[in-house]
């Protein structure tokens, strides 16, 4: 039995109720279905707002962040008021403001191996909004388990990607992604960045996808994957197919629950802490400030170009982490070499690649540039 | 020729090109002419054993190649080669 839609209901959804594939009965469908976000950033703001809007009747989101000022150029469910607050909540009462009408769960807590099939078990579809890889193989492997369908988005720059990932009718993100690429190689730990609106594109062309599944109504991008770049204003589409090999929803699947997805993608899944190169490794930015006034020390800044734009460091010798390898023999490994980026994780596996070049007197700056800009220069900007 | 599509993550090996036209009459021979014109790509689509990485995924048109004949798969004038990345998301990077 659908639910009755209030007279107040009405008159809101009446332009939904005026097309006939939505309809009163699709709008008493939305209200009855439960769909839950992973993630309430990029794509989750516009996910969020037009699904609280177009009346899912409940909608769960999960994130363990905090609005930051830097989230505000894409992440427009929040706002000046909200940062420093918990996403969940500035997202949960800025849905309610639009829809009071709706109920909006939150899980305050990283979803992770051991609470995502609680979570998402009572829930009917599965928005992947997420923006790491371990999450992204966590969201795919919890919605083929709990045999729901995951509807998939993935932003960088100008790129944007989409479909629908559903193993009882198509393929799961793993038949095309059977295993996600090296960290260090592109282009999951190149430079990051994302035209601000690009999720706002692609999170709508999710929520469409999210009602179409709801409604029971058109062609979903199911065995489809759309391929969107904003720059050439391009949508491509290829065919997905059932990977017979695949192995959490093909006939021989060898992954029957849920594993340890760091591990398997072979990086953190929040990335909140300072990246780091190990005990022994690292050296922090008030330790540094205290060594230049002493000792002679080389800087090896191996961030992208254009980021020396940003902030730099006087004296440091810029060599791009992905040019590193190619580029060792313009360095001296007889000098006393700090090496830096901003946050601390790409500078840590220019440590690796330096190390296994026979460098030994190197250090990571812990918390990179950014350590340095909140810990010694307070007159650098951070990003 | 057969065109082959750069996504974005890979086109600071392109010297920023999208679209590059490869020499070949099937697609190994079209990897080979890309990494031939553009030997900084090579390490992001081919392994040490020169086979193509799990991770990337080649179309042909609208079809994996995997579906198809892999790089064996023959490709003519005009076809439209498309290089599919494996992105996560907006992630920020440190």
């Amino acid at each position: 039995m659908l639910p009755e839609l209030s007279r107040d209901e009405i008159l809101r959804y009446s332009r939904h109720l005026l097309i006939p594939e939505v309809g009163l009965e699709g709008q008493r469908k939305l209200k009855a279905s439960s769909v839950l976000i992973v993630g309430t950033g990029g794509l989750g703001s516009p996910v969020a707002l037009y699904l609280a809007a177009a009346g899912v009747g409940r909608i769960g989101l999960v994130d363990y962040d905090t609005v930051d000022s830097s989230n505000l150029q894409r992440q427009i469910i929040h706002g000046i008021s909200t940062v420093g607050k918990l996403k969940v909540d500035s997202a949960k009462a800025k849905m309610l403001d639009l829809n009071s009408d709706i109920q909006v769960d939150v899980f305050n807590e990283p979803y992770t191996s051991e609470n995502a099939l609680r979570i998402a078990r009572d829930y009917d579809l599965i928005l992947d909004g997420t923006d790491n890889f371990p999450t992204r193989y966590l969201t795919n492997d919890v919605a083929v388990f709990l045999g729901k369908p995951n509807v998939y988005a993935s932003i960088y720059r100008f790129d944007g990607q989409l479909s629908v990932f559903y193993a009882k009718e198509g393929p799961c993100y793993r038949c095309l992604f059977p295993e996600p690429p090296p960290p260090g190689l592109v282009p999951s730990c190149a430079e990051g960045g994302v035209l601000g609106v690009l999720p706002g594109t692609i999170g709508t062309l999710q929520a469409t996808e999210g009602l179409k599944m709801l409604l029971g109504i058109g062609e979903p991008l199911i065995g489809k994957l759309l391929l969107f770049n904003a720059l050439d204003m391009s949508f491509d589409y290829v065919k997905l197919k059932k990977n017979p090999n695949c192995r959490v929803c093909g006939p021989n699947a060898d992954i029957k629950e849920l594993i340890d997805y760091e591990e398997f993608c072979g990086v953190p899944s929040h990335d909140h802490e300072e990246g780091s190169a190990g005990d022994g490794f690292d050296i922090t930015a008030p330790e540094l400030a205290e060594r230049v006034k002493t000792n002679h020390l080389k800087l090896l800044d191996v961030r992208e170009p254009h980021e020396l734009q940003i902030s730099a460091l006087p004296n440091a010798v810029n060599i791009p982490l992905g040019e590193l390898a190619g580029r060792l023999s313009e360095l001296d490994s007889a000098d006393e070499m700090i090496v830096f980026c901003k946050g601390g994780t790409r500078s840590a596996r220019a440590l690796e690649l330096l190390a296994s070049a026979g460098f030994k007197k190197i250090k990571n700056l812990k918390g990179g540039i950014n350590a340095w800009a909140n810990e010694v220069d307070t007159s650098l900007p951070l990003y | 020729m057969p065109v082959l599509r750069i996504p974005t993550p890979l086109r600071p090996y392109t010297n920023g090109q999208s679209n590059i036209t490869v020499a070949g009459s099937n697609v190994s021979e079209a990897l080979n002419d890309l990494t031939t014109q553009y030997p900084t790509i090579k390490p992001h689509l081919f392994n040490e054993s020169d086979e193509l990485r799990p991770f990337v995924n080649l179309f042909l048109g609208e079809n994996n190649i995997k579906d198809l004949q892999g790089v064996s798969t023959p490709i003519a004038d005009g076809d439209k080669l498309m290089l599919i990345p494996s992105i996560a998301g907006g992630a920020d990077v440190a």
